[in-house]
């Protein structure tokens, strides 16, 4: 990607149809470097499997703090995707609990827990998950709308341009080739510009140039909202990108590597190479 | 309700109305039925409003089984008004030209009777000119038949008439009632009194017309009580408006209820495709809960959708029903006595639309409250399962309120109370018994798959149990049309069957009855002069019940803690003879064939009829015969098989009781063609113009012209549901389409080659086929048992090439829809196939 399409993109989310005040308001109540985003503990999972309980996650805790990056890493079946939907509120946990943007899950109903996601989540997932009847357009507008808000095509149109997609708007998903998917995917994840943003396997669907395109986009964005970064990944690669990596083995955790110096310099280096900043 | 509910509802249709639309085509036609019919209903109930005194003909009519006695004429002097007499019976009716004779319906009528509306005849001015000339009014099928012209002669007991005219539309008769037995006016004075001597049957009746407007209800109510004991009925405008009232709708009722059939199984197959539509939508419902929809908002929206669906079905449905409406008079024409004018029903138009609507909405609901058991989670992982969790309590609640809703529509709909829980009960069994027996066969296939079959048979069959199959709901779309198709023809081929039996082999099929007893001698002469045995000769004395056990008929209809039913106030044909005949069977008591003239009389009673008099054998009778009073003893009880064809009576008196009563005969015989039926009954008609005989070929004949017309009707009733079950066949193919197509790009790839993707297609649908019109034939085999049991209490006859030719037909059907519905399914890219999103 080039510099001067990278800065354009930035711009955009000053233009018409984002709105500045909404904005403030938002970057003073969001979460900061020094207060918690998300706090887990004494996380427990387990599933039936035929008569034989399966744990999958056991005794897993951490906490994350506003604006940081980190990636869940660790062999498949090592509960990675399960943690990720316990973090979200996707799921319960049998035991253990998990409070996202101070609000305890394990008080909170289905819908409240939907609720929440609602106002401080974005996600992205490995197949895209855009709704197949919905527009680009439309499908990014779905978490604005949800919220109650009207008029925010113009907000859409904004972000959409912004990940590079300024003329696929009324394409439908079935129109439009993997990586333009995940871009429509990350426009969604930020129109209600969350506090969290949870990726799954974000590039595990794309061929590598695509793949580093769509985690340039994802850093980039990430980093002007300030939102926390939560993504599980098998990919090193792209786990390193982070500034903490938890790895994941039968369920445990097995290492919490924050601060990460290499990490960082990952991260300038390939804002510097993608991004131009 | 939020506004993304509503923008996210449209949206999500995109790419799915045509599927949309197909759910609702399932629906349309049981709309459409209950529509047509209910607003047909609506025309008719106003055009018997509009035509109630033509309906009578007059503002009252008063009748009786006998001539009037004194009292009554004195009523009828004291009502005034204009009047008019008229006296029906049966007798036969000779025609010289050609020969032939035939038993009608004789009516002699006085000048003025109809005073509302006319008799229709052609030449139209013969229906007044008739009775001026002394001539007479031929029913047109009848003169048809015969080859009968206007100025040919027509002879009635010892009177001959001058045939001036067909009738073509009478009052109070519609044209099936023609059919059973022919009318013939005559005018009053000219009937042969011979005819109506005393122990004939006749009805003697007086219409009336009120020129100063009194009230004929109030007229007549104070003297009913008095003319009932006298067995004299009076009829008003208001009563014949009540009573066609009661019958036709209950007729055009009763045809919505199969109407209704269609709708719940069109329903059925709106469930069924929602059921696969929402499993197919459970990745977009788990990104809307990722992004924070609710659960509530996101069942809302596919609620919308299908009330979207149901009320687009219902204003189709409604507008083919008015459409269909003006083919409805056409097929019920001959059970109508009056011209039922188009006009649309708005009501009728409202309430087919709502109930559509209501059980469209009802249906879909089943497979939509799964919709809250989806998780977000799926959305990370596909092999979440999602929605499983069918039957809550608010699942429950759905199927409990489509069960009230049916029954309480059934219940409005049906004629009576039980026919409404017996419809709702009887859809429930059917619907129950092809679901479970579909699932038993798929069960048996599955669990003992064919051996050494070739790998396409064994593929095909395993086609059926694909995730998200359809086979239940095609089961149930193809086993209800052959179950209601079959079922019908079997009841029809048991009947008739019935007949020809009691008709067949060496009994007797032509009778000859009120044979006067001089004239017994004559026309046994007549039988053996053409060669013809006499197989019975039976005497017959009419007769009433004065007493039960005591008690007078009298005091038990003014008691009205008392039971006074129909074998109370019947008039009996009694016999006398000394043995019972082989049609007769004793349960109670010994036949006493003897009577030696001291004590009451020992009779034997029919079981029925001893059951609804309660009595039992030691118990005495009075019998009134012809205002003498003779006391009997009930000495034995017999069960009576009815459908032999031959004298069978209620009550048998012993030889010696009745030798001195009234009597006429009744003789019968057996001829082997046609034409020697003919012969002798002109023979006889001729020699003894009072005598009357009936054909058992040509009450066959009626019969089947009778059963032929109510089977069309009911045919074309049962139309809806069979072309609904098609539809639902369709859309059920369609639905699993993407399917198929994913089997046929795998088998494509693996290097199937079209012809075997087409023979492993059609042994699926061949399979279907027949496992649906097996079970639907299977179940009509059940019915028509039930029916043939309790309902015409005969053997049950199975028309064995008809019912494989339906099997075949269906079979056929299911194969041709079923390809015609997945061409191209071998054409599609196995790349595009395989990119594309389910």
């Amino acid at each position: 990607m080039n510099t001067a399409a990278s800065n354009d993109e930035i711009n955009s989310l000053e233009k018409p149809g984002v709105d500045r005040e909404e904005k403030r308001d938002k970057e003073n109540f969001m979460f900061d470097s020094n207060q918690e985003v998300l706090s887990v503990s004494g996380l427990a999972k387990t599933y039936r499997s035929g008569s034989k309980p399966l744990t999958v996650l056991d005794d897993v805790r951490f906490s994350i703090k506003g604006g940081d990056t980190c990636a869940i890493v660790g062999p498949s079946g090592s509960g990675k995707t399960t943690l990720l939907g316990l973090c979200a509120g996707l799921d319960s946990p049998t035991s253990g609990s998990v409070t996202l943007c101070s609000h305890p899950f394990g008080s909170l109903s289905e819908d409240e827990r939907a609720e929440v996601r609602n106002e401080h989540v974005g996600f992205v997932f490995q197949s895209f998950r855009l709704i197949p009847t919905l527009t680009a357009i439309e499908n990014v507008m779905v978490p604005a709308e949800l919220r109650g808000r009207h008029d925010v095509r113009d907000e859409a149109a904004a972000l959409l341009k912004d990940v590079g997609l300024g003329d696929r708007y009324d394409h439908f998903p079935s129109q439009l080739s993997g990586g333009e998917q995940q871009r429509v995917a990350l426009a969604r994840a930020f129109i209600n510009k969350p506090d969290i943003l949870f990726a799954d396997e974000p590039t595990g669907n794309l061929d590598s140039e695509t793949g580093e395109h769509v985690v340039e986009l994802l850093f980039r964005l990430n980093k002007e909202a300030g939102t926390t970064l939560v993504l599980v990944t098998h990919d090193l690669e792209l786990a390193n990108m982070t500034q903490r990596v938890i790895r994941l083995r039968g369920g445990k955790v097995v290492s919490d590597a924050t601060g990460a110096g290499q990490s960082a310099r990952q991260v300038d280096r390939i804002q510097e190479n993608f991004v131009g900043v | 309700m939020k506004k993304w509910i509503w923008r996210f509802a449209a949206r999500d249709t995109r790419g799915n109305r045509a599927r949309l639309a197909l759910f609702v085509a399932s629906m349309v036609l049981g709309v459409a039925a209950l529509v047509s019919i209910n607003s047909f209903g609506d025309n008719l109930r106003g055009a018997i409003d509009e035509e109630a005194k033509t309906l009578l003909g007059a503002d009252l009519s008063i009748e009786s089984g006998s001539p009037f006695n004194e009292r009554t004429e004195a009523v009828i002097d004291s009502l005034g008004g204009i009047q008019s007499r008229r006296t029906s019976f049966a007798s036969m009716a000779y025609f010289p030209r050609t020969g032939d004779s035939r038993l009608v319906t004789v009516r002699g009528n006085e000048a003025g009777f109809p005073f509302y509306g006319s008799v229709e005849t052609d030449p139209p001015e013969a229906a007044s000119s008739y009775l001026q000339s002394g001539g007479a009014l031929i029913d047109g099928t009848l003169m048809q038949q015969f080859g009968i012209t206007v100025g040919d002669s027509m002879r009635i007991g010892n009177i001959a008439y001058q045939v001036e005219g067909r009738l073509l539309q009478t009052p109070r008769e519609s044209a099936a009632v023609m059919l059973f037995s022919p009318r013939v006016y005559v005018p009053l004075a000219r009937v042969d009194s011979a005819l109506l001597a005393l122990g004939s049957r006749a009805d003697y009746e007086v219409y009336f017309r009120f020129e100063d407007d009194r009230d004929a209800d109030a007229a007549i109510d104070p003297l009913r009580a008095e003319l009932r004991d006298y067995r004299v009925g009076a009829d008003t405008i208001e009563e014949e408006r009540e009573n066609w009232n009661e019958a036709l709708t209950n007729l055009y009722r009763f045809l919505g209820l199969v109407g209704f059939t269609a709708l719940l199984l069109g329903s059925l197959g709106v469930a069924s495709s929602i059921s696969v539509y929402v499993r197919q939508r459970v990745q977009t419902i788990a990104v809307l809960r990722v992004c924070g929809a609710s659960i509530g908002s996101t069942v809302w929206v596919y609620v919308l959708q299908a009330t979207a669906m149901g009320l687009f079905g219902a204003l189709l449905g409604s507008g083919i029903g008015v459409g269909i409406q003006t083919m409805i008079p056409l097929i019920l024409a001959d059970f109508l006595p009056v011209d039922v004018a188009f006009r649309i029903s708005w009501g009728a138009v409202l309430m087919g639309s709502g109930i559509g609507l209501g059980v469209t909405l009802l249906f879909a609901l089943l497979p939509l409250l799964s919709l809250r058991d989806v998780s977000p989670l799926s959305a990370l992982r596909s092999t979440v399962e999602s929605g499983t969790r069918k039957r809550g309590p608010a699942w429950w609640a759905t199927v409990a309120v489509i069960g009230l809703g049916t029954t309480g529509f059934a219940i409005a709909q049906a004629p009576t109370i039980g026919m409404g829980i017996g419809y709702a009960v009887g859809i429930l069994v059917v619907f129950l018994a092809l679901a479970g027996t579909a699932r038993l066969l798929m069960w048996a296939l599955v669990r003992r798959p064919p051996r050494g079959v070739s790998y396409t048979v064994k593929q095909g069959i395993a086609n059926l149990h694909r995730p998200n199959n359809q086979t239940l709901t095609m089961t149930l779309a193809l086993g209800l049309g052959t179950f209601l198709v079959t079922t019908m023809l079997i009841s029809e081929h048991t009947l008739v069957n019935q007949i020809t039996f009691a008709g067949a082999g060496e009994s007797p099929n032509l009778i000859f009855y009120d044979i006067q007893p001089d004239q017994v001698e004559p026309v046994r002469a007549t039988l053996e002069q053409e060669g013809l045995p006499i197989m019975s000769e039976v005497p017959i004395v009419t007769m009433r019940i004065h007493a039960v056990k005591g008690r007078t008929v009298a005091s038990l209809r003014e008691d009205s803690t008392a039971r006074a039913t129909w074998a109370h106030r019947r008039e009996y044909r009694s016999t006398f003879r000394d043995q019972l005949t082989d049609s007769e069977t004793l349960v109670a008591g010994e036949f006493d064939g003897a009577y030696s003239g001291q004590g009451s009389i020992p009779i034997s009673i029919e079981q029925d009829v001893a059951a609804e008099l309660e009595v039992e054998t030691g118990d005495e009778i009075v019998w009134d015969i012809q205002g003498i009073q003779l006391a009997s003893r009930v000495t034995s009880i017999r069960e009576v098989d009815w459908r032999q064809m031959q004298t069978n009576f209620f009550v048998v008196f012993p030889d010696g009781s009745l030798d001195r009563a009234p009597a006429r005969y009744v003789m019968m015989t057996r001829t082997n063609t046609e034409e020697a039926s003919a012969a002798v009954q002109s023979a006889v008609v001729r020699s003894q113009p009072n005598v009357s005989s009936i054909d058992i070929s040509l009450v066959l004949g009626v019969f089947d012209a009778i059963f032929s017309r109510i089977a069309f009707v009911a045919r074309f009733m049962a139309l809806f549901s069979i072309l609904t079950g098609l539809i639902v066949l369709a859309g059920a193919v369609l639905i699993s389409r993407f399917q198929r197509i994913e089997e046929s790009v795998l088998l494509k790839t693996l290097g199937a080659s079209r012809s075997t993707v087409l023979r492993i297609m059609s042994v699926e649908y061949l399979v279907l086929g027949v496992v649906a019109s097996l079970t639907g034939i299977v179940l009509a085999l059940a019915a028509g048992w039930s029916i043939s049991r309790f309902v015409f209490d005969s053997a049950l006859a199975i028309p064995a090439g008809p019912v494989l030719l339906i099997m075949a037909t269906v079979v056929a059907l299911t194969v041709v829809i079923g390809h015609l519905n997945s061409r191209g399914v071998y054409d599609r890219s196995a790349l595009e196939v395989l990119r594309s999103e389910v």
